[in-house]
Parts: structure tokens; C-alpha cells; sequence
């Protein structure tokens, strides 16, 4: 039979192709892993292991001095506080204006393709646009406007800056997801008697699971990992965690402590690490469910 | 008294009107049928009187009332989706509870409601279901029972049984005029299918490109149509509809139509007929008999009218099991008869057909209309 004798040697040319596949496969997942690698091993080195030895060397002695260390008593600009006040800023910041900018978005999506008006797709793209507006355009803008409205150097000021930041990108999700939602269910809402938030809250925020995952992993990296805004528009008080990392790091008091370095960066990645992980397998799903159709 | 009034409607989307003045008046637990081809405005007209779009120009009142300014929701009407509509993220018993939640009605008079409609259309069993676990008939079900429960003035059914296979079509079909029946609540009801508008209308509307061509009962408009379009529309197999013309044979008027081989075939016209054809002597027109008034002359209803034999030549025969169908040529055109099952039917091909003359129409060819 044609099938019997075909199949071992496309099993043995299988075989081969495969272990080469692996082969490269583990070459670029080592290739990507090492940097974290190595911070991992000098975040729990003693200094003086690292400034003797080399980086890739495994530590002697374990321990987790660096990582108290950049948590509550490093110097981050002036005081010794640790990175501890500018990861609560960081979260101060980073939950309203996920939440503000997603709802905003979910609205504007909702608008867009439900309630129709005239010139609804100029909207549309203005506010489309705005995604490709680059940050440092915004700067100087921006100071003046926070300056207006007396919340230059806080946290709302930072969260004010994120959500119009990130209204542009909600709403292209948003729109693009409800755009392939059936009509006919709000005009049936409707009809049964409901009205507009009365829709959007009972009808369709249950089924943008898909979607509301994705807005929240991308607004959360980007408004967590932002570097620019933080230390433009914030004072020692109301510093984001970034800009806190970059203090830490290039303060130019005392010994550069390697190891501590090291633990307040990995500290830092670890939130966006944390909810990649925990939403990460809706992301792909929802971004497909997006753009399939809009 | 009338109870869904129409006055002169238009509806135009920017520069294109989609409906043209429409009138229609609708009796208190009537069934209307509003039917066409795709395009024609069916849908649109449905969707203005649930108040899902606006009027352009025109009054539209239910029970009296003018309605062109009241919320959909304010009108006291329900609807039944094409897709069904069922809302995904809720249970069967939450869809169907949705609009009296809505419209305050207290929880155990909800469930009381719920209960009785479930009942009514044996969907007891699906009631903690999602959507999403139910075939397609049963979301059919529970499309109208979302309807049912509020207990609306007017149900509006916007093509509700296109999505499903023909067998379930047919008995779905056989439920909604069952429930008619029982609640004789006023419906309007929005199909492309012909036989669908004939079987569950009390009225029927036809429109094509936003007119309302004919508005009358089944029974009208199947047997008196107004005009050419509605002629073919309505009716499987569609009605003969070929060219003859007209022509006085021994002081007698009557239609002529050309036969593929020997001249052709003179069918003299009933008396009333007879008057309006004769402005229209050695003219052509366009002369219409549904199938089954052409048959075998023993199968012909000898009590009915006037019959006309002839013998044709039979060119294809369509044996259905019920009805043998015989399609012959006649005035240029195809032209179908409807025979009793095992008619006789000549070894050369040649099929004696008695042609019941009381029931054919006749159209001016060129724009239409029913000339008799």
C-alpha cells in the first residue's frame, strides 16, 4: 500500500526537519531569555562577587539583600526610600488611567458604529490620528495645559496625560470590535426599552471580554513603561516608577551597586510581566476578534 | 376602527428614496403581510413603524395615535428579528424577562409572565440555556416569546423565518398563525417568500422600489391582481404571462396567441372582458392565466366559467407527484399547465388543455397595469 511505504520516510524526513526546527527555536528562546538571565543571577550576587567575577558566572553566595534593598532603602534621588513610594505612584497612575481611558474608548467605539451621525468617520480618523502623534509634539502643549489646570507635578496630571494619550488607541479597539457586533441586538435593546447607557452597560460591555483584555495589556505597558511623560510632568513626590529606576540607576552618590540595579529593574518589569501572564492567552484571541472585520 | 394607519409615508436615505408614499390601514387583530423583492422597501417600512428609523414625510398611528415622534420603546410594540437577537451574554429566562425589567415590571410578576410564555411555546426546558447552546428553531422560539411576554399592542416579525431549514420553516410558520389565532394580537410581518405572505396574511401589501402595488387579501391578490408585477410575483409556478393579441373571430373578442407551428390559438373572452378589450382590437397585450386554470379537461372545473380547449403540444412534462405540470409554447413564451397526476398525455406529444377563461387577467404590455 502507497500509504504504508510512504510513511516512514516522511516520518524519518519529519524527524530530521523537526530537529532542526527545535534546534533554532531554542537557540532564539535562550537568545531572548539570557539578558533576563543575567539580571535574575546579579539581582541575588553580593556586589563584590560581580565587580570581581563575570556577569554570566552563577552567584557563591545567594541572597536577597539587593532586592530589600532596591525595594525600601536605596537611595532614589534624594532619600533612601527604595523604589517602594514610586511603584505605589506607578499604580496610582497606571489603574485610573487604564480605566478611564478604556471606558472613554468603549463609549467612543459604541458611538461610532452605533449611533451613527453625520461625519462620524471624520471623528473617526481625527481621533485615529492621534495615535500617530508623537510624544515629544505634546510636550510642551501639555505643560500648559496641566499648568491651566493646577495639576503640573501630581499623579492626576499624569493620569490626565495618559488617558488623552490613550483615548486614540481605545477607541480603534473598541470600534473595530463593535463594529462586527450585530446591530439588531441594540435595536432589539431598544425596542425591549432600553436606553443608552442602559445598553452599553447590560448588553454590550459583557460581550467585549475579548476586547477589554487587550485594551487593558497594551494601556497598562504603555502607561506603566513610559518613560517621557513621567519625567517631564512629574516632581520627586509624584515621580512614576520609571523615572524613579532611572534615578536609582544613575544616581551619582556613593558606589554603583550592580546587583541593586538590577533587582529594581526586573521590579519594575514585573507588573506588565504579571498581567501579560495572567491575560496574555486573550490577547492574540482579542486582537483577532478585532480585526477580522471593521 | 383602524387600528395601524399609514398616511402618505416617505422615507429617503440622503438622495434616495427608499419609500414613496405609502397608505395602508390596518384592522385591530389583522395580519399584514408586507412582501416584495429585496430593495423594495419592506424592511425599511417595517422599521419606521417600530420607530427604528425615522420619517421623512408622512403620519404613522397606532390605535389613533400619531406615533412619528415616540421612542421605539414608547409605542408598544414588539419586534422579532431577522437574526433573532437574542442578547448573548443572558439566559433564556433573562432574554425574556430583558423588556419588563426594563419597563419595571416587579420581579415576581416578571417570572409569572416568563412562566406563561415559556408554557405557551414549550420552552420551559431551555429557560437557564444561553443562546448560544440553543438550535435555531428554538432561538426562533425564544425570539417570539421575547416578543409574547410584554403583551404588545402590535408584534412586528421582520423576515423571522429566513434562517432556518425548510422543514422547520413550514411548521414555525403553522406556530405564528396558531398564535395569531389564539392571542389575535395585530401583526405585520415582513417576507421575501410569496408563499409565506399567502398562507399567514389576512392582508397582503406589495411593494416594489418603495410603491405599494397592491394591498388586499390573499384571495385578491392572488386572483384579481392589479398589475403585471404583482401578476408574476405572487404564485409558484408563476402565472403564464405571454404576449397576444386581440382580435374579433365571428363577432366574438377574443385573444390570439401564436403557437410554435401551426398560426395560433384563438381564446375568445368572457362577456364583461369582452367590453374593456375592445378599444384594444389588433393589438398586443399581455394575457395571464395561472396554471391551474389551464388543465385537463376532465380535471376542469365544469361548474366555473367559460372554457376554452385546444389541443398544444406538450414540450416537457413535470410529473411532481401531486400535479403533472406540462409546459408547452405558446405567444412566443413558455407556458406551464397544471394536469391531474397520470393525465393522458398523446404518443406525439399533444395534450388536449381546457383553459378556464373567467379566470385570466390581461395587462397593458407596456407599463403594467390591468386593462381586465
Amino acid at each position: 500500500m502507497s500509504t504504508a511505504t510512504e510513511g516512514p520516510q516522511l516520518g524519518s524526513g519529519s524527524v530530521f526537519g523537526r530537529a532542526i526546527l527545535y534546534a533554532v527555536l531554542i537557540v532564539f528562546a535562550v537568545y531572548y531569555l539570557l539578558p533576563l538571565v543575567i539580571m535574575l543571577l546579579n539581582s541575588v550576587k553580593p556586589l563584590d562577587e560581580i565587580r570581581s567575577g563575570n556577569l554570566i558566572a552563577p552567584p557563591q553566595h545567594w541572597t536577597l539583600q539587593p532586592w530589600l534593598s532596591a525595594w525600601s532603602e536605596a537611595q532614589v534621588g534624594v532619600q533612601a526610600t527604595g523604589l517602594k513610594p514610586y511603584f505605589v505612584n506607578s499604580f496610582l497612575m497606571v489603574i485610573p488611567a487604564v480605566t478611564i481611558s478604556m471606558v472613554l474608548g468603549a463609549i467612543n467605539g459604541y458611538v461610532l458604529t452605533k449611533y451613527r451621525f453625520k461625519g462620524d468617520s471624520i471623528v473617526f480618523g481625527l481621533i485615529l490620528f492621534s495615535c500617530f502623534i508623537p510624544f515629544q509634539i505634546v510636550l510642551i502643549p501639555m505643560a500648559k495645559v496641566l499648568g491651566t489646570l493646577g495639576i503640573a507635578g501630581t499623579v492626576p496630571g499624569l493620569v490626565l496625560v495618559h488617558v488623552v494619550y490613550g483615548l486614540g488607541f481605545t477607541t480603534l479597539f473598541f470600534r473595530n470590535y463593535y463594529a462586527a457586533f450585530p446591530t439588531e441586538l441594540i435595536r432589539s435593546a431598544q425596542v425591549d426599552g432600553a436606553g443608552f447607557f442602559r445598553i452599553f452597560w447590560r448588553i454590550l460591555l459583557p460581550s467585549s471580554g475579548p476586547i477589554i483584555v487587550v485594551t487593558i495589556i497594551w494601556q497598562f505597558t504603555n502607561i506603566w513603561n513610559d518613560f517621557l511623560f513621567g519625567a517631564s510632568f512629574s516632581d520627586f513626590d509624584s515621580q512614576p516608577m520609571t523615572v524613579a529606576l532611572n534615578n536609582l540607576v544613575s544616581s551619582s552618590t556613593g558606589v554603583k551597586e550592580y546587583n541593586v540595579h538590577f533587582a529594581g529593574a526586573v521590579l519594575a518589569a514585573l507588573p506588565t510581566l504579571v498581567v501579560y501572564i495572567v491575560s496574555g492567552r486573550y490577547f492574540v484571541r482579542g486582537l483577532m476578534a478585532g480585526a477580522v472585520k471593521g | 376602527m383602524a387600528f395601524l394607519e399609514i398616511d402618505g409615508l416617505y422615507k429617503s436615505f440622503g438622495q434616495t428614496d427608499v419609500l414613496k408614499g405609502i397608505d395602508l390601514v390596518v384592522e385591530e387583530g389583522d395580519f399584514l403581510v408586507l412582501v416584495g423583492p429585496s430593495g423594495c422597501g419592506k424592511s425599511t417600512l417595517l422599521n419606521t413603524i417600530a420607530g427604528l428609523e425615522s420619517v421623512t414625510k408622512g403620519e404613522i398611528r397606532i390605535a389613533g395615535e400619531r406615533v412619528n415622534e415616540l421612542k421605539p420603546s414608547e409605542r408598544d410594540i414588539a419586534m422579532v428579528f431577522q437574526s433573532y437577537a437574542l442578547y448573548p451574554n443572558m439566559s433564556v429566562a433573562k432574554n425574556l424577562a430583558f423588556g419588563l425589567e426594563m419597563r419595571g415590571v416587579p420581579k415576581d410578576e416578571r417570572d409569572r409572565a416568563i412562566q406563561e410564555v415559556a408554557e405557551m411555546l414549550q420552552i420551559e426546558k431551555l429557560l437557564n440555556r444561553r443562546p448560544g447552546q440553543l438550535s435555531g428553531g428554538q432561538r426562533q422560539r425564544v425570539a417570539m416569546g421575547r416578543a409574547l411576554v410584554r403583551k404588545p399592542q402590535v408584534f412586528l416579525f421582520d423576515e423571522p423565518l429566513s434562517n432556518l431549514d425548510a422543514k422547520l420553516r413550514v411548521d414555525m410558520r403553522m406556530e405564528i398563525k396558531r398564535l395569531h389565532a389564539t392571542l389575535g394580537t395585530t401583526i405585520v410581518y415582513v417576507t421575501h417568500d410569496q408563499i409565506e405572505a399567502m398562507t399567514l396574511a389576512s392582508t397582503i401589501a406589495i411593494l416594489k422600489d418603495g410603491v405599494l402595488q397592491q394591498f388586499g387579501s390573499p384571495e385578491d391578490v392572488y386572483n384579481n391582481p392589479s398589475n403585471l408585477f404583482v401578476a408574476d410575483f405572487m404564485g409558484s409556478p408563476a402565472m403564464n404571462l405571454v404576449p397576444a393579441e386581440v382580435q374579433k373571430q365571428d363577432g366574438a373578442i377574443g385573444v390570439a396567441l401564436k403557437q410554435r407551428s401551426n398560426g395560433a390559438l384563438f381564446l375568445p373572452v368572457r362577456e364583461g372582458v369582452a367590453d374593456q378589450l375592445g378599444d384594444w382590437v389588433g393589438r398586443t397585450i399581455t394575457f395571464g392565466i395561472r396554471p391551474e386554470a389551464v388543465t385537463d379537461p376532465d380535471a376542469a372545473d365544469q361548474k366555473e366559467g367559460q372554457l376554452v380547449e385546444a389541443t398544444c403540444r406538450a414540450e416537457m412534462v413535470e410529473p411532481t407527484g401531486a400535479d403533472t405540470y406540462v409546459v408547452t409554447h405558446l405567444g412566443g413564451k413558455e407556458f406551464t399547465a397544471r394536469l391531474r397526476a397520470n393525465s393522458p398525455i398523446e404518443e406525439d406529444g399533444h395534450v388536449k388543455l381546457a383553459f378556464n377563461m373567467t379566470r385570466s387577467v390581461f395587462f397593458d404590455p407596456q407599463d403594467g397595469t390591468r386593462i381586465a
